[in-house]
């Protein structure tokens, strides 16, 4: 036992020939969160205080799909949502549809905690965003060029992109695994068993207005509970369809399965392509598994293991951190 | 019991002991007759699908229920209602949240699934999206009841929360402490600050069908909280958490929506049968006894070989099934 940390910031189609003007910052920002992560376990922070700082880090990173460079609805505009969960208590709060909110991960925080309810959304998330009197910011400041670019790209193959698809035009000047920037989420267990998860999201790039994904949805892109923490990331409908975060708690639970068997399973039930996770155990076990070509990821253990990556090691992509 | 079609209905869990007779009488009288217009479908040879969404959509029109016209009011006193329809072989879903304007948001629910990219859409752009299809749409006023407009008026004048069976609580902002209030209660309706417990509480509708090929389907729908803030999702349109059908089974959920999502207790009893190897009725069980903790809610499911289940640990739930085989039934103790 020993505390772990997961972070992940989206799974898709990243090709291989994905250039390092774009790899780098990626790369760079899960460095830095993983170092926050790990520096606030060290320093004996509650789970549920690590996931949230780690994925407001990744909210105002624009390189990745949270936030500020949250992907585009289909009329241009910025829809976010997020969603966190405390293990032992099963306690959680969710956001979707906000539009001026710095940070969508802190007020799903102020959902569960300042409120009777756990999902608001919409207009009524942003009025409950100013009488909490969080950061706000005009829309435009969550809007990228990149973003509008990859807003284009979409209409133009009339085509809402998951959040790592292959561009069709093979010799786009996007097709540089540019069009992909995904979900973000983290993961955590304090050398206690305490369990966190927490997943922030602008969602599909030319998703219809209103479009709610599976983020904000317990039990499909967020879940934790005394077994483990788990944060998806992928196709929206394909992660609600299959309870996919539910699922990895429930097979540890039910069918007795680890972490990792638990995880790998519901991985390989979801349609190919479609779904990548990060979870971790009471045990201070780490998992990262994916069916995309890639996902951007990091974890760290307290026995000292780390991985920073993006496709997969040696075949599966999972963490290895079985030394105990 | 093997094979055969079967049919469960919910108008929510939670029921006011001191319901007078007419109003249960009323009540059972809807469910009855919800339940004999899906039985005849069935017999028919209807799919599952098709006869969830027909009797939910009864049950959203008729203002006995919470859901579609009787739905609890939000704190300005609008109808934001919200739902979700889930096909258990493919589980193919949809669901809509934030309605104002929709006549039958299970109705919707099921064109999110079957005519967009999506599974879930909610507010403004659910509302255009549903012109754009053409669904029937209505004034907010068609969905606001005398009724409900005086239980807001008391609801505010206690400044509380009243969840679907009418348990207000008092003083409590968070999940946690509404949670331990319920608690405290010890599973009996109370009055808490003075609040009369209301004559009639309409409640969440749920309707879950397994038709004669074995196939199940779910389908939920609700106007949610008396009093809820603008904005606030419930359980009822969360695949998995109000809602679930999958190859094995389909269920509905009611009652303390808050607590339903935390245990997700939809997908959970599904989850019991195929990776705890329960029976639909023992997973059933479990899952009310085992996951609700300090929560009170209720769930009506079907599995595919016929079988009916139902559970709740509130005082009541309003509830009906039919199977193939001739048992009809409704009840609410």
């Amino acid at each position: 036992m020993g505390w772990a940390i997961a972070i992940h910031g989206g799974a898709g189609d990243i090709p291989i020939s994905l250039p390092v003007e774009h790899r780098a910052p990626r790369e760079a920002t899960l460095r830095h969160c993983l170092d926050l992560g790990v520096a606030a376990l060290r320093a004996n922070r509650p789970p549920l205080d690590v996931v949230e700082l780690v994925v407001r880090e990744l909210e105002n990173s624009p390189c990745y799909n949270a936030g500020k460079g949250s992907v585009l609805t289909t009329a241009g505009t910025v829809e976010m949502e997020a969603c966190i969960m405390d293990g032992n208590t099963k306690n959680c709060g969710a956001v979707s549809g906000l539009s001026t909110v710095v940070n969508a991960i802190s007020l799903a925080r102020l959902v569960m905690e300042k409120t009777p309810h756990i999902y608001l959304a919409f207009d009524g998330a942003e009025a409950f965003a100013r009488e909490q009197g969080v950061e706000t910011m005009d829309p435009s400041h969550f809007i990228t060029p990149e973003n509008i670019e990859r807003l284009k790209n979409a209409k133009e193959a009339n085509r809402v992109q998951i959040d790592y698809t292959q561009p069709i035009k093979a010799n786009s000047t996007s097709d540089q695994g540019d069009s992909q920037i995904g979900t973000v989420g983290c993961v955590a267990v304090d050398n206690h068993g305490n369990l966190a998860s927490a997943t922030s999201t602008g969602g599909l790039v030319n998703k219809m207005v209103g479009r709610i994904g599976d983020t904000p949805m317990i039990g499909s892109g967020t879940y934790a509970n005394p077994f483990c923490a788990v944060s998806a990331t992928g196709k929206g409908e394909s992660i609600i369809r299959a309870t996919v975060a539910r699922d990895v708690a429930a097979l540890m639970e039910y069918k007795g399965l680890s972490l990792k068997e638990a995880a790998a399973y519901v991985v390989e039930k979801v349609p190919k392509g479609n779904v990548g996770l990060v979870a971790v155990s009471a045990n201070g076990e780490v998992t990262m598994p994916f069916n995309t070509t890639g996902m951007f990821r990091a974890c760290a253990t307290e026995e000292g293991y780390s991985e920073i990556a993006i496709w997969p090691l040696e075949g599966n992509g999972i963490c290895d951190d079985s030394q105990k | 019991m093997v094979g055969g079609w079967a049919i469960a209905v919910h108008g929510g869990a939670g029921v006011d002991p001191a319901l007078p007779v007419e109003r249960q009488e009323e009540a059972r009288r809807v469910l009855a007759r919800c339940l004999s217009a899906g039985a005849e479908a069935l017999r028919a040879g209807a799919l599952a699908l098709d006869v969830v969404e027909m009797v939910v959509r009864e049950l959203e029109t008729d203002p006995v229920f919470n859901s579609g016209r009787g739905s609890a009011l939000t704190r300005k006193g609008t109808v934001e209602m919200e739902a979700s329809i889930m096909d258990g072989r493919g589980r193919r879903c949809g669901a809509v949240s934030g309605i104002s304007t929709v006549k039958n948001p299970v109705s919707l629910a099921r064109l999110v699934m079957e005519r967009s990219p999506h599974s879930y859409l909610a507010f403004d752009g659910a509302e255009d999206f549903a012109r754009k299809q053409g669904a029937e749409i209505v004034d907010n006023s068609y969905f606001i009841t005398e009724e409900n407009l005086g239980m807001l008026k008391l609801a505010k004048a206690a400044n509380s929360i009243m969840f679907d069976y009418r348990v207000p609580l008092t003083g409590a902002d968070t999940c946690r402490a509404s949670a331990g209030l319920v608690a405290d209660v010890g599973g009996e309706l109370q009055m808490m600050n003075g609040l009369p417990i209301s004559i009639y509480a309409p409640e969440t509708v749920g309707c879950v069908v397994v038709d004669s090929a074995g196939r199940c389907a779910a389908a939920t729908s609700t106007g949610g909280l008396m009093n809820k803030m603008n904005g606030r999702i419930g359980d009822s349109p969360l695949i998995g958490s109000g809602t679930y059908a999958c190859e094995a089974c389909a269920v509905s959920c009611t009652g303390e929506g808050e607590a339903i999502i935390r245990s997700t207790l939809a997908r959970d009893v599904a989850a019991l049968m195929e990776y705890k190897g329960l029976g639909l009725q023992e997973a059933v069980d479990y899952a009310v006894k085992e996951r609700l903790d300090e929560g009170k809610a209720g769930l009506i499911a079907v599995g595919r070989n016929g079988e009916v289940a139902m559970g709740f640990n509130t005082v009541g739930m309003f509830r009906g099934c039919a199977t193939e085989e001739g048992l009809m039934e409704v009840a609410i103790w």
